[in-house]
Formats: structure tokens, sequence, C-alpha cells
């Protein structure tokens, strides 16, 4: 049989020293329960733990969101149909209450496409700017503005708003101030900062040789940027801009203090209308839970929820085209 | 040359783009820091708000909100940086791995208000605790969890691999290689995300609508009982934060110097959330420094 | 320190190394197979390597040198994919067995790599780093310890005035012999080298050499090297891989004299590789 010497440290007389003592090899290196690796076990249940509590609080969230916003329907017989489609929303009218909630799902829709259809050409462009045309100062600068951007809380941005752009669009533009325009407008502020930098993200990424390869053949830079770059980072532009819809869709407290809160579908872009996050924002302290009008309201939280898989699930699409 | 002029005109458009970007942004912060410094005084930071008279300060609220981010970020860092350590470590690549970073990917993408509510519901309702500084922390918590995770994984990532493998390569278990190597290595870049997040947290509001509340309790900051109903360290009361308290006096409010209160209120959002930057920055600089000091 | 007697047993028989039959053998390798996912990257090698003697691994780029070295002390299990099939014996356990503690098997055979990776630690303590895990906590006995492996690791002279600085501060020759240092630290019975001064400059790089051999005393090293002079002057025995194959294992004299296979010949003298 072999055995081994194997250096153990043993305090002696008052000084340590080294004796070195027999222990056969397989005591020594065999997992066993002596030697077992100390503390391995415990910090991989710790971080495990971590990682479950992650999945339960999604998995709870998603069950307990579902079956609150389910139960207008299936307890207090709210027609989905009508929840969906119609226009109407009284649901305070003891008589015959309705429950229509699609102005707000119009309007939350309508906000959300508006603010897109701005910040998206902003953030794209600054992104095009910090990578194409100034690269070196052009990102020291912008990039900081956008993170403090990002930094500034919605309620300051719904502040601002209210103070000085609904005056101002009821000044120089016309109606009450409160309107889909300024949601529109507070919102693009808000979400541009998400657009500009994972569109810089985007453009970043594309491989050098792209470029060289279109300025060798003569084109111009911004030739070179419509009919190359931007096709290339298309995937990544979208992603950029399904993000920032995806944040102007959830946002409430901003948006609701600027687009007037009204239960009526807009006409145009200078009325006043109301989205699902901002009714839920100013009715859910008013009324009684467990009623059907807070009851509707859960629903209506369903369907942001709803949405924002939906937004997952579209960028999910749109990184595997990035991939191809 | 046709081409030639196009170019010069996209690049004027661009360079314009990002002149409106800049001047949003200079736009923005002047207006708050001017308009808001007029009312920041000491005074102001230091006497409780009123409901319906002017002079009202911000001492509970602004109280709040440190608590109930020191609460948050006492819960949620642990956690997050525990998922962190998962994520990059221990999980394999597999279907599960796909789920918990799916699960990642749900709760990041969470509108606020959502959350909001999943807490009136469970840390409100179920618990039967009503409007809590913990409810709201919780709530925070959801909110927050993801973004450490994803900080920490990230940054332990980045962690050369040489020299986990030299710890390895000692006869030194994984768990204690994480604790020992790469957790300090990579603790800088945690921390500088953590710190950003706490601005985050600092100024979110509608998570805090339906669990924390609207209201704070009459408060004596001389009573360091826990669990008394006056002490401003119950973590059982409602709690209206500073930027709760900014909507809420603008849409809600019946005080006549609305425009002053929340002035004042978003300059201090604002500066605060702009120290949380330049901290995280500050610290993250000075901890790098120090670690790759060569001397 | 208590010198024991068969530590003077092994210094005497280094001496005498000279004659192979005495030789004693740390590590017994059969078949070993080693697959990173459906790709074998070494085909079945079997070899014996000696006690107290350095064993050189040569061969070109991407033959399986290191693949074989991280077997050794099970490095592969952090690779996802990465299997091995076949035996190495050491003592009489396989290492390549499940039930192998691969903590304490990692004590017993260390390893140094081919770029220095002091951690971003002082001195002190990256020595001291695995000696607190393994359970010596007392200061004055670290003390020992850190002074008696920098000696051996031929540092001591140059950092013991500052023992408490960054260990980045270091030139990266310092720095591999600090490596070297707290693998010593945690007394290993085999250290393998991976490469370990190919990143060195020409004066650090002999400084490592006359190292490498000083240890062969107290160790058993496997080294690998790219570097046919630093084989032949500090090796004892030399392997020649090529793509996964063991194609010739011997004594390192009679390697770079008289090979028996042509391939050895052609890739010592530089004709490809
Ligand atoms: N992590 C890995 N995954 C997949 N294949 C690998 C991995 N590491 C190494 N290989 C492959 O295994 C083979 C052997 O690699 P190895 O690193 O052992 O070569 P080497 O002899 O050490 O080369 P070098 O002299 O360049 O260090 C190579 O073909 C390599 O591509
Ligand atoms: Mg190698």
């Amino acid at each position: 049989m072999q055995i081994c010497i194997y250096p153990i440290m043993t305090y002696f007389r008052g000084v340590w020293c080294i004796m070195e003592k027999i222990i056969p090899a397989k005591e020594r290196l065999t997992k066993s329960s002596k030697n077992r690796m100390d503390g391995e076990l415990r910090g991989k249940i710790l971080v495990i733990l971590c990682a479950v509590i992650m999945i339960s609080a999604t998995i709870s969230i998603t069950i307990f969101l579902g079956t609150k916003g389910l139960q207008s329907f299936i307890k207090n017989g709210v027609s989905l149909i009508e929840f969906l489609t119609s226009t109407h929303w009284n649901p305070t009218n003891q008589a015959s209450p309705e429950y229509g909630a699609l102005p707000f799902i119009f309007g939350s829709f309508a906000v959300t496409f508006l603010a897109a259809l701005i910040a998206a050409p902003l953030g794209i462009g600054a992104a095009i700017f910090m990578t194409e045309i100034a690269p070196s100062w052009g990102r020291k600068i912008l990039q900081p503005v956008v993170e403090l951007l990002v930094g500034i809380p919605s309620v300051v941005y719904g502040f601002i708003g209210l103070t000085v752009l609904v005056p101002f669009v009821r000044a120089h533009v016309g109606g009450l101030g409160f309107s889909l325009l300024s949601g529109m407008i507070v919102l693009s502020v808000m979400i541009l900062p998400t657009i500009t930098s994972i569109a810089t993200d985007a453009m970043g990424t594309l491989p050098k040789n792209l470029r060289e390869g279109s300025y060798a053949l003569g084109a111009t830079r911004w030739q070179t940027i419509r009919k190359v770059l931007i096709p290339a980072a298309l995937p990544g532009l979208l992603t950029a801009v399904v993000l920032g819809m995806a944040r102007a869709f959830g946002e409430a407290l901003a948006v609701q203090m600027v687009i007037g809160n009204v239960r009526n579908l807009p006409s145009s872009i200078l009325d006043a209308s109301a989205t699902l996050t901002t009714i839920i924002t100013l009715n859910m302290g008013h009324t009684t839970y467990g009623s059907v009008e807070n009851n509707t309201l859960w629903s209506m939280g369903l369907i942001l929820l709803v949405m924002s898989f939906a937004f997952i699930l579209l960028i999910r699409y749109l990184s595997s085209r990035r991939k191809l | 040359m046709k081409s030639k002029t196009a170019d010069r005109i996209a690049t004027g458009v661009f360079v314009a783009i990002a002149i409106i970007i800049v001047s949003i942004l200079v736009g923005l912060f002047s207006y708050i820091l001017v308009n808001g410094f007029k009312y920041i005084s000491w005074d102001f930071l230091t006497t409780p708000s009123s409901n319906i008279r002017a002079g009202g300060g911000i001492r509970d609220q602004l109280f709040n909100s440190f608590y109930i981010l020191l609460l948050t970020m006492i819960i949620a860092v642990p956690l997050g940086v525990g998922g962190g350590i998962y994520m990059a470590e221990y999980a394999k690549p597999g279907k599960l791995t796909d789920t918990i970073r799916s699960c990642i990917e749900v709760l990041a993408s969470l509108p606020s208000i959502v959350i909001g509510m999943f807490g009136l519901l469970v840390f409100v309702n179920v618990t039967g605790w009503g409007y809590t500084i913990l409810g709201g922390a919780l709530a925070l918590t959801v909110f927050n969890l993801p973004v450490i995770v994803r900080v920490s994984e990230d940054s332990i990532r980045t962690v050369p691999r040489d020299l986990k493998e030299a710890s390895l390569a000692l006869g030194i278990t994984h768990w204690h290689t994480i604790k020992t190597v790469l957790l300090p290595s990579a603790f800088p870049s945690i921390l500088t995300g953590i710190i950003l997040a706490a601005g985050r947290v600092f100024g979110e509001a509608a998570a805090l609508l339906f669990t924390a509340g609207l209201s704070t309790p009459r408060l004596d900051y001389a009573n360091w009982n826990p669990f008394s109903e006056q002490s401003p360290l119950n973590i059982f009361r409602p709690a209206e934060t500073l930027a709760v308290h900014i909507w809420s006096v603008n849409t809600q409010g019946l005080i006549p110097d609305v425009e002053a209160v929340s002035n004042g209120s978003a300059a201090v959002l604002v500066i605060s959330v702009l120290l949380f930057n330049l901290l995280a920055r500050w610290i993250g600089s000075i901890i790098t420094k120090k670690i790759t000091a060569t001397k | 320190m208590v010198t024991t007697l068969l530590e003077k047993e092994i210094g005497e028989q280094t001496i005498q190394s000279t004659v192979p039959l005495q030789m004693e053998h740390i590590l017994n390798v059969h078949d070993l197979e080693i697959f990173y996912g459906e790709k074998r990257a070494v085909n079945g090698i079997s070899m014996d390597i000696e006690k107290n003697a350095v064993t050189a691994l040569i061969g070109p780029s991407g033959c399986g040198k290191s693949t074989f070295l991280r077997s050794i002390n099970r490095m592969n299990d952090l690779i996802p994919g990465a299997r091995a099939q076949g035996e190495i014996m050491y003592e009489d356990l396989n290492i390549l067995s499940e039930q192998i503690n691969v903590v304490a098997l990692r004590k017993e055979i260390g390893m140094v790599f081919q770029k220095p990776n002091p951690f971003p630690k002082s001195i002190y303590g990256n020595i001291t780093h695995a000696l607190k895990f393994s359970g010596i906590k007392k200061k004055s006995q670290l003390d020992e310890i850190v002074e008696e492996s920098l000696q051996k690791a031929a540092l001591w002279d140059e950092v013991k005035d500052r023992l408490h600085k960054s260990a980045l501060s270091l030139s990266g020759g310092q720095q591999q012999r600090l490596c070297i240092a707290r693998t010593i630290a945690m007394k290993p019975t085999v250290m393998l080298l991976d490469e370990p001064s190919s990143a060195l400059d020409p004066i650090s790089n002999a400084k490592v050499e006359d190292l490498i051999v000083e240890l062969k005393k107290d160790y058993s090293i496997i080294i690998v090297t790219h570097n046919m002079q630093q084989a032949s002057r500090i090796s004892d025995k030399t392997a020649f891989f090529l793509s996964g194959d063991l194609v010739e294992y011997d004594a390192t004299e009679k390697i770079f004299t008289n090979p028996s296979v042509k391939k050895t010949e052609e890739y010592i003298s530089g004709r490809f590789g």
C-alpha cells in the first residue's frame, strides 16, 4: 500500500511548526463527509435561492395580476367585448353602468406611437451623430447628456409638462393645453435617451469593414449611412424604438399630469384624452377595493402586463433577426 | 455635385439633432434649478409639509425617500448580487437559465405602475399591512432587482478568467473564489451600478402611490422606537416620498403655494439624482484607481 | 521545521537521478483521451511521470499540451463540454474519478499559467490568500510561510521591503515568480507549469529557469514549453506531442540528440511547427 507525507500545521510547545503526518491519499483526496468543500454548498444554495426568488416574483406577478384582472369579466360579468370595443366609460351610472375602455386603450397606443414618431428620428439621429459624425467629442458630450436625461424622475417631467408645456400649448397652439399633443411631447423626451443609447449600441457594434467597404467605393458619408449602415443596423434600431415604446406605454404619472384625463375618444391631437395608466393612477385610490369599477382598473392593468409581454416578444423576434 | 450637397445637408441635420438634445437637457436642468433654488432653504427642508396652508416644507418626504431607498437597497442588493453571481458563475446553459433570463427581462420591462398594482395586491391587501414603508420598499425591490442582477452579472463576467483560474488552481473552492477574488474585482462596477439604480429608485413615484401611500403620519424625530406609531423608523407606517409629493400636490393638492413647493421639491429631487450620478462616477473611478494602482 | 527522513531520502534520490531505473513515478497516465464536446483534443496517451524530475511537454501549437496539463489538476472541469476518459493515477487514486475532491487535489497539484496572473492584492496577500482559506490564520505562521516561499521562488530579496505593496506593481518576471511562490506556499507535490516564461524577457526567463531546476528537489514538475533550448536545459524527460498524440517520450538527452521518431527530429530542428 502506498502512503504519503502530508504536511499539516500543528501548534506545538508555543510555536507553530510543520509536522508531517501520514494520511492515505484516499482520505485526503476523495469526497467524504470530513473534507467536504466548506461553504461551497451553502454558497450555492444561497445564490440559487436568489434566482428562485426572481422566478417566483415574475410568476406571482403574472398570476396575481392575471387572476385579479380577469375578475371583472368572470365575477362581475363585464363583457370582454364591450370592455375592449366600446367607447362609453361610465361606471358610476347606477342604472346602467358602462365599461367601455376603448378610449383609454386608444389613448395609450396613440401617445405611444406619436411619441415614438418624434423620438425615433431624434434618437437614431443622435446615435448616428455619436458613432459616425463625431465619434470622439460628440460621444463625450452626448453620452453624459443622455445618461442625465434618463436620471430625471418621471414626476419631474410631468411637473415641467404641467407648468411649462401645457400653458405653452394653450397659448400658442390651441385647445386647453391638456392634450394628446402635450402627452406626446413629454413622452418623447422621456423615451429619447432609451432610444438613443440602444441605437448607439446597435450602430457601434457594426463591423468596421462595412464602412470601409462603402467609402472605398466612393460613397459619401450620408450614402454610407443611408444605404449601408442603417439597413445593417435596422433590427437593432427597431429594438431601440420598441423599447422606447414599451417605456412610453407603461409610463403613468408624467402623462397623467398633462393629458387631461377625459373619458372621451379624442378627435384631434389637441383634445384632452386619457390612457390606461392615467385612469388607473387616478381612480385606483378613489374606488372601493373589490367593486366592479375597481376590478375593471385591474383589467386595464392586465392589458399593460400583456402588452409588456408583447413588447418582449417583439424584441426577441427582432434580436433573432439580428443574428442572421 | 448632388451627392456632396446631400451629404452636407445630412451632416447638418445630425448636428442639429445633437444640438436639440443637448439644449433639451440644458433647458430642463436650468429651468428646474433656477426655479427651484429660490425656494430651497433650510426651513423648506426641515419643516413638515402642510395639506392646506402655504409655507409647508418637505422634511418628512425627504426622510421617507431616503428611508425607503435604504430599505429597498438592504433587500435588493443582496438578492440582486446573489442572482448576478448565480447567473455569472453557476447557471449552466439550458432551459432553466433561459427561463431565469426571461424572468429578469420581464421584470425589467414591467411598467412601474404595474409593479405598484402588484404591490397593492400583495403587500397591502393580501398581507393586510395597508400602506407601509415596507410594502413600498418591497415593490421597489421588484422594480430594482433586475437592474442589480444585470449589473452584477456583467461586472462579474468582466473579471479576467485568469484570476478565477489562479484562485481555483490553488485549491480554493468556487464559492470562496467568488467571495475573495471575483466579487472584490467586480466591486467597483457593481457599486457604480447600484448607486445609479439608487438614483432611479429615489425618483420613482408610480410604484409607491399604491404601496407606501400618499400620506405621512405626524412624526416625532426624537422617537427612535421602530415599533412606535410616531417613530420615523417604523416600517409599518404609510410614507409619502418626495417624488410622490410632487405628484400629489400638483394633482390633488389644496395648498396655495403649489408652485413653490413643487419647484423646490423638483429641484431637490433632481439635485439628489445628480449627486447619485456624480457619486457613482467618482466612487467608480476612485476604486478602480486604487485597485489598479501601480505604486 | 522538522526535516524528516523521507525528505533527505528524496534529496539523495535527485542527486542520483541519472539512473532512471531508480526513479519513482508520481503520475501514471493510461489511455487518456480528452474531448471538447465532440472534438477530441488528446488521443489516448499513456506515460509515466517521474517524481522529483522536470518533465517537458513540447509540440506545435494546438497539439493538446495545455489540454493534457490542465486535466492533471482538473482545471478542464471549468470548460463546459470538456471531458476526459482513461486514467491518471496519482498514488493509488484515479485523478479523473468522480469521487475526487478537486479542491483538495489542486492543493497537491498546483499550477502556474502562461500569463502572470497575480491577484489584485498586496504581494503578501497573494501568498496568504490560499493559506488563509486552508485554515492557517496565525500571523507569525503566515509570515514564516510567506518568507519561505518567496525565498524558494528567489524573489525574497527583491520584495522583502515592500511586501504590502500591490502585486501589480511588480515586473512581469517578478509577477510570475510570485505566482510560483504562492503555489509553493501550498506545499504541493506536483507543479504544472504552462509556458511559464514565454511572456517574459530573457533575464526573467533565466531566473525562472534556475528556479525550476532548484524546485525539482522538492517537487515533481511538468512544464509546457515552446522553447527547445529551455526544454533541453532544464528537463529530465521530454514528451513530444503532435495533434493530440504522444509521439515520443524519453530522456531529454535522447530526445534532443538521437530521437527515434523522424517527426520528433523534424520538429526539434525547426522544420515545422
Ligand atoms: N476550450 C476549448 N474548447 C474547444 N476546443 C479547445 C478548447 N481549448 C483548446 N481546444 C482545442 O484543443 C486542441 C488542443 O489545444 P491546447 O490548448 O491543448 O493546445 P496547446 O498544445 O496547448 O497549444 P499552444 O501551444 O498554442 O498553447 C486545439 O485544437 C484547440 O483548438
Ligand atoms: Mg497551451
